[in-house]
């Protein structure tokens, strides 16, 4: 089974985060893979030990990305893909991102395409489904367990914390959800082989793309910091007092009354 | 000298960060309460790769040098030290005389299986009247045909419950005093092969000692370590290759303490302002990261020298002395800057302090290292 795992590489949110010039001080940041899209790779691997075939994981941006591109050969991927825009000029956006991959893809044989359900930074989630889109096959997102037999997926679904059973077939493109697997840690074996394995570059404009054709379809107006958290406010007098001023509170200052 | 790490190193070191970070910290009450490390952990760790630190890659291992496994061993010392000396002991001691003085036949028989985690490794040479005074063993290997019979004791046997593979010291010569001691591999199935209760201690909780009993054990001839007679050279050859990576393990532990008692001045408040601006306790602080500092150039130091060839007997017994005297220290102020809390079992300092003292006891005493040192100088001014 040829399986293919579309990758993004985010900040760490767990990490401090601070905004320069109107962006992500990104000297700052601490860069991880996109925790969904790890679990992409790990069920990527282990469709890849019940069936066989192979995983291929792909990326866009710079050369910044090598790094969680080795992180997922170390992890057990067999062979990673770059495709690098950092000569692109435009504004890139989840549409162009997309129209990139599906560039690429289109070029690729593959039984199933594996994303995360969103990025942790922007929490967009469109890349995986324009994708599938764009491919014209089937896309299950938010899955939680899969089985394959011969041509037949069956999938569980995450629909808003219940699940939901879909059967469909190859090709088929599903953005994993939490709760799908546990990822692996990279083995230090592992860790060691990685840099043996196939780490291909693609320029962006040696995809049949004009500059054009990935142009940001949207345009970013402001990004700030969610506000500081301020102290809680300790209502007094007694038990009467406090619950009719709790009440004019919710009323007129959350507005949830 | 170049102290920087190469990438890959810099990889492994991340991920075991992360690792004991997520999947071991959040165990430490649990392994203090039950003194056992969680099977999963064990399992995690295994699959992780780890036990295979110091074995050559043809065997399944890492294959990186001193320089690399001091790297890694840093990151691992930041953790629960039970654990810590569970991976240390088996990467270490429990399998250096393996891979330092094995043929081919023993590398091949055991080393892809300890790389692996299958087999854990554990190293015996103190008994009852044989700890400072390492050649006065008592326990007795007699030769029968094509089998060693062994018959004594061993006491504080790191990793005694777990292993499987025993790298034993025993005489097989007793009018040759110290050359009369050669080294066995023992397994844990041997008939007349008997390990004891786990020994209660004051800290290393998870990492279980014990006593070995040895009755009439059959040990078969193709199982001597190295040449017979060369049972105590080989002890101090495997116990001095250890010696750096013990220090880095200090090391790890110290830094951790530092990253933990800073966060702590931030936030405690004391006369209205952060402890930190309290010059008594910034000095404290300075103290630790100025120790921990010169602890980390030696340990790399010598580290680079072992890479190197080097012969570092003077060396190593100097950083083992110094690495734990340093944790000692540190451990010490990092109670002291916390004050109360630090001595509460529920918050970690307290575990550090106790697990440091140890430090000072165990794989040679600091007041034996002193000794190696001091012969050493004689050695080299005589000249």
């Amino acid at each position: 089974m040829d399986l293919i795992v579309i990758m993004k590489r985010t900040f760490d949110t767990e990490d401090r985060i601070s905004i320069k010039n109107g962006l992500i001080d990104e000297e700052e940041a601490e860069f991880i893979i996109n925790p969904y899209d790890e679990y992409a790779i790990e069920e990527a691997i282990l469709l890849r030990e019940k069936h066989g075939g192979e995983v291929k994981v792909v990326t866009v941006g710079d050369e910044e990305a090598e790094k969680e591109l080795r992180t997922a050969l170390a992890m057990g991927a067999d062979k990673a893909v770059l495709i690098d825009t950092e000569d692109v000029d435009v504004e890139l956006d989840h549409f162009s991102i997309a129209e990139i991959l599906t560039s690429y893809l289109k070029t690729q044989d593959f039984d199933m395409i594996l994303g995360g359900n969103l990025a942790i930074d922007d929490g967009s989630g469109q890349v995986a489904p324009r994708v599938a889109r764009k491919l014209d096959i089937n896309l299950v997102t938010t899955i939680t367990k899969i089985e394959v037999e011969g041509d037949k997926v069956t999938i569980e679904r995450d629909v808003e914390g219940d699940v939901e059973t879909v059967e469909t077939t190859l090709p088929v493109l599903v953005t994993c959800q939490q709760g799908l697997n546990e990822p692996r840690y990279p083995s230090l074996p592992g860790i060691m082989k990685a840099k043996k394995k196939p780490l291909e570059t693609i320029d962006y404009d040696d995809l049949d793309l004009e500059e054009e054709d990935i142009q940001a379809k949207s345009k970013s107006v402001e990004l700030y910091l969610p506000p500081e958290r301020t102290a809680g406010r300790v209502l007094k007098g007694d038990m009467e007092e406090q619950a009719k001023e709790l009440v004019e509170l919710l009323k007129t200052k959350s507005k949830v009354l | 000298m170049d102290f920087s790490l190469n990438e890959d190193i810099q990889f492994l070191k991340r991920n075991i960060r992360e690792f004991v970070k997520n999947e071991v910290d959040p165990f430490a009450m649990e392994i203090e309460e039950k003194d056992e490390i969680p099977h999963k952990i064990i399992a995690m760790s295994k699959e992780m790769g780890l036990f295979g630190l110091s074995i050559p890659e043809e065997y399944g291992g890492l294959g990186i040098g001193m320089v690399g496994k001091c790297a890694l061993y840093e990151e691992v010392g930041k953790t629960h030290n039970g654990y810590t000396t569970l991976i240390g002991a088996h990467t270490g001691i429990g399998t250096v005389g393996i891979v330092d003085m094995g043929n081919e036949e023993q590398k091949k028989k055991y080393l892809p299986a300890m790389a692996r985690g299958e087999k854990i490794g554990a190293f015996a040479l103190t008994e009852p009247s044989a700890g400072s005074h390492a050649t006065n063993l008592k326990t007795t290997a007699v030769r029968q045909g094509d089998k060693f019979i062994l018959n004594g004791s061993k006491h504080y046997i790191t990793n005694a419950t777990v292993a499987d593979v025993f790298t034993v010291m025993a005489i097989t010569n007793p009018e040759k005093g110290a050359k009369g001691i050669t080294s066995f591999i023992v397994e844990k199935d041997f008939p007349g092969f008997k390990v004891g209760a786990v020994e209660k201690k004051m800290g290393l909780k998870g990492s279980q000692s014990a006593e070995l009993f040895f009755e009439d054990c059959e040990v078969p001839i193709e199982n001597v370590l190295g040449e017979e007679g060369q049972g105590y050279v080989n002890a101090l050859k495997i116990l001095a290759n250890g010696r750096a990576g013990l220090a880095a393990r200090n090391l790890g532990s110290c830094q951790k303490l530092i990253d933990m008692s800073m966060e702590f001045v931030e936030e405690r408040k004391q006369f209205n302002v952060p402890i930190i601006e309290h010059q008594a306790v910034a000095h404290m602080l300075a103290e630790m990261a100025m120790d921990t500092e010169a602890l980390r150039s030696f340990t790399y130091r010598v580290a680079w020298m072992v890479d190197q060839g080097q012969k570092v007997i003077k060396e190593a017994a100097m950083l083992k002395l110094f690495g734990s005297e340093v944790y000692q220290r540190v451990a010490d102020k990092a109670v002291q800057v916390h004050g109360g809390i630090g001595y509460i079992s529920e918050y970690p300092i307290e575990r550090y302090f106790r697990d440091a003292r140890i430090t000072r006891i165990y794989e040679g005493t600091s007041e034996i290292q002193k000794n190696i040192i001091s012969g050493q100088l004689r050695k080299e001014y005589k000249k």
